[in-house]
């Protein structure tokens, strides 16, 4: 039997596969890189696209939307992305939590609003309940 | 003494109560299983980035990247806080922002400032009333959190780290040791501290970086990251679930007690009022 060589690809959100193959495929930044047993420790990042195992002569395909690639001698690792990454579509995601935080903050005051209301309302209530209760002793 | 009538309604409420309280239980027990599989289907990408990390840290690399690095002296630090959207789970969050509050204490002392970032409703509720700088939230993320949805979020404090305006970052979350056990956390996220494992000192080695090294880290730090606060998110629901669980069960049971001991007052209240009728009745046929 040929040489083998493990394989893993996980994301951040599931482990989407593991086992051996003889040839791992993926494209890399640069290029599309085929790693076989053996192959030096390397690091690269990942270009949307497939990753593709090749073992006993039959192929197996996954799509990753981006990641990195870790190599080492007997393992790969595709550290594959869950979602497209730009740096413009995370700067807007980044602007708004931003917003998200300054909108709470500016809620704030409705909350003291409601906040002091709980409080009239818990007062009255205990001043209902003593009268009721001063009642009650007068009928007794 | 009340009623029968009285009583029987308040036992009714309360046995109403009980249903709902016993179906929450019900609810948070299916879906603490269901973020207990998402915990461990979200480990082994944690644990093979932390793997590179390892290697990263050690092999040394010709460029040091800023979050392998201790700064000197820290002025301002900052929290990434983790909390349930939602109440009735138990005292989950409360001990949780206790936890953060007596670390922010120490840290003021020393003339440490504090931003904080909250994920999760309560967080951002708890942080919008207390005078601490709140710079980014995010909240609702559902019983599924993505990952996309906190990139947002970790990028605001990356940012924040990188531009010096923090001087290093933290992330405090609930940890799942059991259904019965949550433990408080407060783990620092950069500067990154690998621990050094023996066999990779022994044999010192490299990576080759594509395209180069300075690129290749920046992107696999952040990654590292945001799945570190992935993960306790997604921990965190787990404990949340848990916690309302038992909060749930421990409602349920108070609810049984107090059907119980109700139950019993309406016995003798009815008791009480055969007996006064039945003398009436005796005293009236003596009378006749």
């Amino acid at each position: 039997m040929a040489m083998t060589i493990h394989v893993d690809i996980v994301s951040a959100e599931q482990s989407i596969y593991s086992g051996t193959a003889e040839v791992v495929i993926a494209s890399a930044e640069q290029g599309e890189i085929g790693v076989y047993p053996r192959h030096a420790p390397l690091l690269t990042r990942l270009k949307a696209g497939e990753v593709r195992l090749l073992k006993g002569g039959q192929e197996e395909q996954f799509y990753v939307s981006g990641g990195m690639l870790e190599i080492q001698p007997d393992v790969v690792t595709v550290l594959a992305d869950t979602a497209l990454r730009a740096a413009d579509v995370d700067e807007a995601a980044a602007i708004q939590a931003k917003e998200a935080a300054e909108q709470a903050l500016k809620d704030q005051t409705s909350k003291m609003d409601y906040a002091e209301a709980a409080a009239q309302l818990a007062e009255a209530v205990a001043q209902l309940r003593s009268i009721q209760r001063m009642r009650k002793g007068k009928k007794g | 003494m009340a009623s029968g009538k009285e009583i029987r309604t308040q036992i009714s409420s309360i046995k109403s109560t009980q249903k709902i309280t016993s179906a929450m239980e019900m609810v948070a027990a299916s879906k603490m299983r269901k973020a207990q599989d998402r915990m461990a289907a979200t480990r082994p990408y944690s644990e093979k980035i932390y793997g590179v990390i390892q290697h990263l840290a050690h092999a040394r690399p010709e460029y040091k990247h800023p979050y392998l690095q201790d700064r000197i002296e820290a002025t301002r630090v900052g929290y990434i806080v983790i909390s349930s959207d939602r109440g009735l789970c138990g005292g989950l969050n409360n001990n949780l922002f206790k936890a953060l509050l007596s670390d922010i204490k120490d840290k003021r002392n020393k003339g440490i400032e504090i931003d904080v970032c909250t994920i999760g409703q309560k967080a951002s509720n708890f942080f919008s009333r207390l005078p601490v700088n709140l710079v980014a939230q995010k909240a609702q993320l559902g019983d599924a959190p993505k990952l996309q949805d906190l990139i947002g979020t970790v990028k605001v404090m990356l940012d924040a780290y990188t531009e010096g305006r923090i001087d290093s970052l933290y992330l405090v979350y609930n940890e799942f040791v059991n259904t019965m056990t949550q433990e408080q956390k407060v783990l620092r996220l950069i500067p990154v501290k690998p621990e050094t494992p023996d066999e990779l000192l022994k044999y010192p080695w490299d990576y080759i970086y594509e395209p180069d090294a300075k690129d290749v880290l920046d992107d696999l730090l952040v990654r590292y990251i945001e799945s570190l606060v992935y993960q306790a998110v997604v921990e965190n629901f787990a404990c949340e679930q848990a916690s309302r669980m038992i909060a749930m069960k421990n409602a349920s049971d108070n609810a049984g007690n107090i059907i119980d001991d109700l139950q019993l007052v309406y016995n003798k209240a009815r008791q009480a009022a055969i007996t006064q009728e039945i003398s009436e009745i005796v005293a009236g046929a003596a009378a006749v």
